[in-house]
């Protein structure tokens, strides 16, 4: 998985995914500390991701592997949000 | 799945029989903020009818088959949304038709 942040959200009326009514964020890529990369995904939420929220996020095809992706055009999940991170026994990140 | 912007098109008539009747768009990959293209280009098969000049987003690797214009295709690259806006720290970056 990768870190990101929340930072918006992406609207499509006119899709192909299969999917009723889902919910594309635009996450940017961050370093385990939330740090900000400058590098873009569009990621599906299913777990109510809010703005700002340090995430992590499944890419490729594991992302079809839960009950509403599976069989899905999905290569960008958002399957957790981050409330600590530790490394070196230093946490580095607090939410 | 990934912005981009539809660009081209691309045309091939000598090609697998399982690619048949099938629209392969050219993308530039763009940075959402500027919406700049990156100069990062695919091929990209086309499943929602995007035309030139569009923002799209599209998905890759397998799950580039499951789409049902797509399923069955030796397909590592399906656009899969035509967007409508994109917003970024509550601000638009893009709003199509603007």
């Amino acid at each position: 998985m990768i870190f990101g942040k929340v930072v918006g959200t992406v609207v499509a009326s006119s899709r192909n995914d299969g999917l009723e009514g889902p919910r594309y964020l635009l996450v940017e890529r961050t370093s385990q500390c939330g740090e900000k990369k400058g590098e873009f995904v569009v990621a599906l939420d299913i777990i109510g991701a809010g703005y700002d929220e340090l995430v992590l996020v499944t890419e490729g095809s594991p992302s079809r592997e839960t009950p509403l992706t599976v069989n899905k055009p999905v290569d960008a999940l958002i399957v957790g949000i981050v409330d600590q991170v530790d490394e070196n026994d230093r946490v580095i990140y607090r939410k | 799945m990934v912005l981009a912007k539809v660009v081209g098109t691309v045309v091939s008539s000598h090609k697998s029989q399982k690619i048949e009747g099938i629209k392969f768009l050219l993308l530039e990959k763009i940075d959402p903020v500027t919406m700049n293209g990156k100069g990062d280009f695919v091929v990209s098969m086309d499943s929602v009818g995007a035309g030139v000049g569009e923002i799209v987003f599209y998905v890759s690797g397998s799950s580039a088959r499951y789409t049902s214009a797509t399923e069955g295709r030796p397909s590592d690259s399906a656009i899969i949304a035509i967007v409508d806006y994109i917003e970024k720290d509550g601000v638009y970056t893009y709003e199509k038709n603007r």
